[in-house]
């Protein structure tokens, strides 16, 4: 698996879209810093950014990829190589590869503005911790839909509804639900829904770090209450990590049992 | 070498393989025939992993390869269409090809033989189809495994390259390897193949040497024989 890892990297890694992307959040974080000129203000704004795109690019460039190389992935098939190996390699690839683009380009200009020495820092990794896992997440969703769809078109489609969905769509039942129901308690059901979508998971989580709770109202106190803890921290990332391991498996499951 | 026990194969509603049966010994070269569509690639896939049959059991060398991946370290595998990621130069793929499978010094041999040495710093996306080809057969016959399986091995090769590769197929047989072509060039069969395997509907419908095939037909040349095979059954 480490040598289909290697090989899907480098790949990566000479396509002119890393450095794009790299190149992109190496912009934003000199920008955000410019003109914020504050390290906390511009990890707010940031957050605002990465919880929105980082899902978008996981999940095109996952598909992408996907289609793109499949005619090593069949040159690869008839090779003495375990298929469970070849997808999780490629898929590490992939993922590996945009979650340094994001890491790096966010890093350098957060650091040149000394990062090190600003109380900022915790906000500032927990905002990478969770841009990682949100790389890996979509990442996994995305090579899910193309290993279910032969037809590109198709797999590009459900790849970009997935993403709409959990960004937006599911923002909006959650809130409808939240007035229709409001004659009831619902701080539980909204922590539930809360964590069963991994975009809300790490804005709340970062939100909350970020001590602004209290924009969220009675709720937000609710919130706090879970989230501030520790106990409720580690359930975050158990489900942040069921996140990435479940869509894993799958594709070690579909990959086992496909034709090519 | 090969022993397949009812094979069976759907796509969808399409079956392909339909209770297919076959028995293959151990040295020389076996021409897997059959119209379009008759199942011969899908056979091959099924023989490499590529295609998980619906049932039925296939055993390579001993080894039954639902067991593992390891078997084909025993196989040489040409594929019918070269494809190739476009953005990889010819030597990194060889080099890449030979990391993922292990040591070899064939490929120097080969590369001069194909006379591929112009192309070696080229993208693999820029070269003709006749070029990739030849790729192709340097990464197939760089191993030396004991079983070679080419799919339609002729195509877009110019008649010097294709001399070359029946010398080295034939170099192959005199090591005692097993080799088996699929092909619709009835010459190059005729010429180069012991055995026939003919495919038919999802089945073996013949398979024997290329004498018993005329006896069998009644036609005075191979052609004729594959011909009336085909006319028989789909007239």
């Amino acid at each position: 698996m480490l040598k289909i890892l290697k090989y899907s990297f480098y790949d990566l890694m000479r396509s002119r879209w890393s450095y794009v992307y790299f190149a992109f959040y190496l912009l934003l974080g000199v920008v955000l810093l410019f003109l914020n000129n504050d390290l906390s203000k511009a990890v707010i704004t940031l957050m605002n950014v990465i919880i929105v795109l980082v899902p978008l690019i996981g999940t095109i460039f996952g598909v992408m990829y996907y289609y793109n190389s499949k005619e090593f992935t069949e040159l690869l098939l008839a090779q003495p190589l375990k298929r469970s190996s070849i997808f999780l390699g490629q898929y590490l690839g992939v993922a590996i590869s945009l979650s340094m683009s994001l890491i790096l380009g966010l890093g350098i200009p957060f650091i040149f503005y000394g990062l090190f020495m600003s109380n900022a820092i915790w906000d500032f990794s927990l905002l990478l911790i969770t841009g990682t896992f949100l790389t890996l997440i979509f990442t996994a969703l995305a090579f899910n839909i193309a290993l279910s769809n032969e037809n590109r078109i198709k797999g590009f489609g459900y790849a970009i509804l997935l993403w709409l969905f959990l960004a937006i769509i599911y923002d909006g039942i959650f809130l409808m639900s939240l007035i229709i129901f409001e004659d009831y308690p619902l701080d539980k059901l909204s922590l539930i829904g809360t964590m069963l979508n991994p975009i809300d998971l790490s804005r709340t989580l970062i939100l909350l770090k970020l001590d602004i709770s209290a924009l969220l109202g009675y709720t937000g106190a609710v919130f706090k209450q879970f989230f501030g803890t520790n106990f409720g921290l580690i359930i975050s990332f158990s489900a942040l990590t069921l996140w990435v391991v479940l869509p894993v498996l799958r594709i070690a499951m579909k990959a086992k049992k496909k034709d090519f | 070498m090969i022993k397949i026990k009812d094979l069976y194969k759907r796509f969808g509603k399409n079956e392909v393989l339909s209770g297919l049966n076959l028995d293959i010994g151990e040295g020389g070269i076996f021409a897997i025939l059959g119209p379009n569509g008759s199942g011969k690639t899908t056979l091959i896939k099924c023989l490499l992993g590529m295609v998980i049959p619906n049932n039925g059991a296939i055993s390579v060398l001993g080894e039954n390869i639902k067991r593992g991946s390891d078997y084909r370290h025993k196989i040489d595998y040409l594929p019918q269409i070269a494809n190739f990621p476009n953005n990889l130069r010819v030597k990194e793929l060889i080099t890449m090809i030979k990391d993922l499978r292990g040591k070899t010094n064939l490929d120097q041999e080969l590369i001069s033989l194909f006379k591929l040495e112009p192309f070696l710093d080229k993208k693999l996306g820029n070269l003709s189809g006749g070029t990739k080809q030849k790729v192709n057969l340097v990464l197939t016959f760089m191993f030396d495994s004991p079983l070679v399986i080419l799919d339609e091995p002729t195509s877009g090769l110019d008649p010097i390259s294709l001399l070359r590769l029946k010398k080295l197929i034939q170099a192959e047989k005199a090591k005692g390897k097993t080799i088996l072509i699929t092909s619709h060039i009835m010459s190059f069969v005729e010429e180069i193949s012991d055995e026939i395997v003919f495919l038919l509907e999802g089945k073996i419908y013949f398979k024997g040497s290329i004498t018993e095939l005329k006896d069998k037909t009644n036609q005075p040349d191979f052609e004729h024989a594959i011909a009336s095979i085909l006319t028989e059954n789909h007239a």
